[in-house]
């Protein structure tokens, strides 16, 4: 069991979070016909707007209540229904996904309260929306936070509550926020080779998949459908991944009483093994030929690529699930981990992650406990410590805007791991330095203790 | 925050902005920021217009003090670039949490912040900026920033411009009065000269300004400040001693300009690097307010002389790109154009302009464009993102030519797009920066990919594909088939 070390700086250096909201937004973004609205000032949606552009490469929907000094003195409410009723006319969005800041929550903003009177007293203007409150203050959580209090509040608004007809062949799929979206493709594949038919909440991968689309649309334009989102109650079963979805999947119980099995990782054979294996009690079906074979192939991969991994010093720094999943597949290589950065102190996972101390942190934190690393592993904002360090960094992640594709890259069941274990070997691969005749002279490092004399292949 | 309530005021005062002094009292003292319109309201607050104008100081370390958001989704974005530290791209912020702002800890982290910064960096000063919770809760920045000040020994700069205040401009102004009020004037140079010149404005993006400064060198003229783009503290602090001073952007710190030359006599013009007639304008000014100002009058032959070769060079160089882009049709979609000569040297090439947005134009502004567009009802307040859509994918315009807002607007209506705005990846100052972006619009309209973009898959094409499907016909028709779709090499665009 990791222990978890508390932040003590009062600067934080480099941050690693993104605001709760951004993940918050970034869940209604997985809805089709859905328009995130950030309650706050103009900037709180200018800076995630331009993150999350930075990140896709796309247009991203996302509007503001724009409170001003005036307004956050007399309150925001009316700005809310405004924001709301404008959003309506403009772009008819089958949802608008509520998204409270750190101004409002300082205020001590009854946005709950302002959303309900805004449903009842505007009823006749929004027939077709409808209106999802996450309560989203910057300075509590991350995106993970965000991201599950959107869709756990989506569960509780828009799900048909009481027990109802199960369909045989359904199955509730409630993705964590670290899935990309060839993740997404990849698990909706693997569900439906077992002739069984997923609804996926959040599905960023019908909305933020980079596609063109033959006319301009100012919502999203893909993702799970709001009519999906009200029947999950007729699915047979429910799977959760991430540790952060378990409210979610609680929620959803409690409502409908469809019971969950929750994956903290899938980015691990033995766990796509327990995952496919339950997809096959669950359906009846035997484990497809296609299946088998991607196994053998991330058997394959473990073969190849373990050479490039064993020894192998890691720091990451990542929200607490990522950290987790991203832990125990190096771990699972024959790494170890030097350093494990996380951004809040909240999940129970951390107590899993196989390192010696979890930091609760920032990028400054990675730098420091991960210089003699050798390799780091964060988002984009990693890139100045790797730079400065001279350690090669794998961006995982969000954001990640200084390369192409992150959202195309899969990272979990036995294809998404093969292609991590090749990507890591490669990077070792292109950073291996020629030993030279003063790093392996046998007199020249005689002071180092037995033991602990690092490999003359490892970074200086 | 009755101080920034002053300031705000002071700020929307500007007699220096040609729009203001169109205004009565009443109208000037609303300011010139429209209400925004929530659910339909776009851009930066006046936290990010104050640390964009300040940020690009390179040695300064920038401190946000607020909960993580103002900072965590906004750092490291910007493309200025910088000869020597890297400070100003390490991020520093409170974050503060729910408990700080509960117990009103706000301050003593603050301080605290400062400390470590201090120890840990040694920088020659700490910026601090106030955000919209830390304003909530009445943290007094300004008294935090001066204890810390003394007792550190170094300048601990409030930057008092919360989110709320405002707009982006206004902030970028309200950046502009903190340096005044806390930075600049507070050293003194030893080493002031009769060809000092500060550049207000420039925020050298993509290094841009590097390809003006060497001509600056070459006449003799010192850069006493450029203000903020590659600037130092002490750059900025000494930058009253300038004999002059050149306005780059003004309506982020028109102001500032002013101010300078009421408080220590820096006369100022307003110009542009942007084009070729524009930048031998601003060479011109520069060493006619030196002369103005006791330098010596060589400098005025100099000055033209460089002109004369540079221009020459840089029209000889654009006349090459005259065959292939004769008769393209650009948009111009950035709000407002602000270098007529620009526009200038792309129709001397032979480029059509075939609309442009007059949002952020003067009067005398929009008399220009009527003479070069021909046609008024080619100008736009603003277009709707849906209307701009149906324009493109009508391949109505060869390119448009934006900021990153409208990107993907036109990427998605499958039209070649140039970023202008301060996210571009390219240099388009002075004589060389002109032929650059000259080039980019050719490399862009020349892409060979938008062929294989905008063509219809062929299933989609013809009718008569669907008879020549395999399966439907005999083997032979089927290889035939297979052979045709394959074409003749793989990988085979030559048409582009």
């Amino acid at each position: 069991m990791s222990r978890i070390l508390s932040q003590t700086k009062s600067a934080a250096v480099n941050p690693l979070k993104s605001s709760q909201p951004l993940g918050a937004a970034l869940a209604f973004l997985g809805v089709e016909g859905a328009m995130p609205l950030f309650h706050g000032s103009q900037g709180c949606t200018s800076f995630a707007l331009v993150l999350l552009v930075r990140h896709f490469k796309e247009a991203i929907p996302l509007q503001t209540t724009a409170m001003d000094e005036v307004t956050t003195i007399l309150g925001g409410a009316d700005n809310l229904e405004e924001a709301i009723l404008n959003i309506k006319a403009r772009t008819k969005p089958k949802l608008i996904g509520v998204c409270t800041t750190a101004l409002v929550e300082t205020r001590g903003e009854d946005t709950a309260g302002d959303v309900a009177d805004i449903r009842l007293k505007r009823a006749q203007d929004l027939p077709g929306t409808e209106i999802v409150l996450a309560n989203t203050p910057d300075f509590e959580g991350a995106i993970e936070e965000g991201w599950a209090k959107a869709v756990t509040a989506m569960i509780e608004r828009l799900t048909r509550p009481g027990e109802q007809v199960r369909q045989s062949k359904k199955i509730a799929i409630l993705p964590g926020w670290n899935l990309t979206v060839a993740d997404i493709e990849h698990l909706r594949d693997m569900i439906e080779n077992f002739g069984l038919e997923p609804v996926i909440l959040p599905d960023v991968s019908g909305s933020l998949d980079g596609t063109v689309p033959e006319r301009w649309v100012t919502t999203t334009y893909g993702g799970t459908s709001v009519e999906g989102i009200r029947e999950l109650g007729t699915a047979q079963y429910c799977i959760a991944i991430g540790e952060h979805m378990r409210r979610s999947a609680e929620v959803l119980r409690k409502v409908t009483g469809v019971p969950y099995v929750l994956f903290q990782s899938l980015t691990g054979l033995k766990s796509t093994d327990r995952f496919v294996s339950l997809l096959s009690a669950i359906s009846g079906e035997p484990v497809p030929a296609g299946v088998r074979r991607r196994r053998a192939q991330l058997q394959d991969a473990l073969l190849d690529g373990h050479f490039h991994f064993g020894g192998k010093k890691i720091a990451i720094a990542a929200e607490p699930d990522q950290l987790y999943q991203l832990a125990t597949f190096f771990i699972g290589m024959g790494c170890e981990i030097a350093a494990a950065v996380t951004t809040t102190d909240m999940s129970k996972i951390l107590e899993k992650v196989p390192a010696q101390s979890v930091q609760i942190g920032d990028l400054g934190d990675l730098e420091t406990l991960g210089a003699s690393a050798d390799l780091l592993v964060t988002h984009s904002h990693g890139r100045q410590a790797a730079e400065r360090l001279g350690i090669p960094l794998m961006r995982v992640g969000f954001p990640v805007f200084d390369r192409l594709g992150s959202q195309h890259k899969p990272t979990i069941l036995y294809q998404g791991i093969r292609d991590l274990v090749f990507e890591v070997a490669n990077i070792f691969q292109a950073n291996r330095q020629a030993p030279t005749r003063e790093e392996l002279c046998p007199l020249g490092k005689r002071e180092t203790p037995d033991g602990s004399r690092p490999s003359p292949l490892s970074r200086p | 925050m009755s101080s920034l309530s002053a300031k705000i005021q002071d700020v929307f005062n500007e007699p220096a902005c040609d729009k203001n002094r169109n205004k009565d009292a009443k109208a000037r003292k609303q300011g010139c920021a429209k209400p925004l319109t929530p659910g339909a309201a776009a851009g930066g607050c006046a936290f990010d217009g104050a640390k964009i104008v300040l940020q690009p100081i390179t040695d300064v370390a920038h401190l946000v003090h607020g909960p993580l958001a103002c900072e965590g989704n906004s750092w490291d974005n910007r493309g200025s670039a910088s000869s020597g530290p890297t400070l100003w791209r390490t991020s520093f912020t409170t974050d503060l949490a729910a408990l700080d702002i509960v117990m009103g800890q706000g301050e003593r982290k603050l301080f605290k912040a400062i400390r470590e910064i201090k120890e840990a960096h040694a920088p020659p000063a700490i910026f601090v900026y106030s955000t919209c919770v830390t304003a909530l809760i009445g943290d007094d920045i300004e008294a935090v920033c001066k204890r810390a000040g003394e007792k550190f020994g170094l300048a601990v700069v409030p930057v008092n411009v919360p989110g709320l205040a405002g707009s982006k401009n206004l902030g970028n102004k309200l950046a502009g009065e903190a340096l005044l009020e806390h930075v600049i004037g507070t050293v003194e140079p030893d080493d002031a000269g009769p060809h000092d010149i500060n550049i207000l404005g420039e925020f050298n993006l993509s290094g841009e300004f590097w390809l003006v400064k060497p001509l600056l060198d070459r006449l003799g003229i010192r850069v006493r400040a450029c203000i903020p783009g590659d600037a130092r503290y002490i750059d900025v602090a000494s930058a009253h001693r300038a004999r002059a001073a050149m306005m780059v952007c003004s309506t982020a710190l028109i102001n500032l300009g002013r101010k300078m030359e009421e408080r220590w006599d820096i006369p100022f013009f307003e110009g542009s690097f942007y084009g070729i007639t524009d930048t031998s304008e601003a060479l011109r000014n520069i060493a006619e307010l030196l002369v103005r100002k006791g330098a010596d009058r060589q400098i005025l032959d100099r000055t033209e002389t460089l002109i004369a070769q540079e221009e020459a060079i840089a029209w000889k160089k654009l006349e090459a790109y005259r065959p292939r882009l004769q008769g393209k049709r650009v948009l111009l979609n950035t709000g407002g154009v602000k270098s007529w000569s620009v526009v200038h040297a792309l129709t001397e090439i032979g480029i059509e302009i075939v609309g442009t947005s007059v949002k952020k134009s003067t009067l005398e502004d929009k008399e220009r464009i009527k003479q070069i567009l021909k046609d008024d009802n080619h100008m736009f307040e603003q277009m709707p993102a849906r209307d701009l859509y149906a324009m493109l994918s009508e391949q109505k315009a060869d390119i448009m030519l934006s900021g990153g807002r409208t990107q993907f607007i036109a990427l998605k209506a499958k039209t070649p797009w140039l970023d202008i705005n301060q996210e571009r990846q390219h240099p388009y100052a002075g004589y060389d920066g002109m032929v650059e972006l000259v080039r980019q619009i050719d490399l862009a309209i020349h892409n060979p990919i938008w062929h294989q973009v905008r063509d219809p898959a062929p299933w989609d094409r013809q009718a008569d594909v669907k008879d020549e499907l395999p399966g439907t016909k005999s083997e032979a028709a089927t290889l035939h088939a297979a052979e045709e779709f394959a074409g003749p090499t793989a990988g085979d665009f030559g048409e582009c």
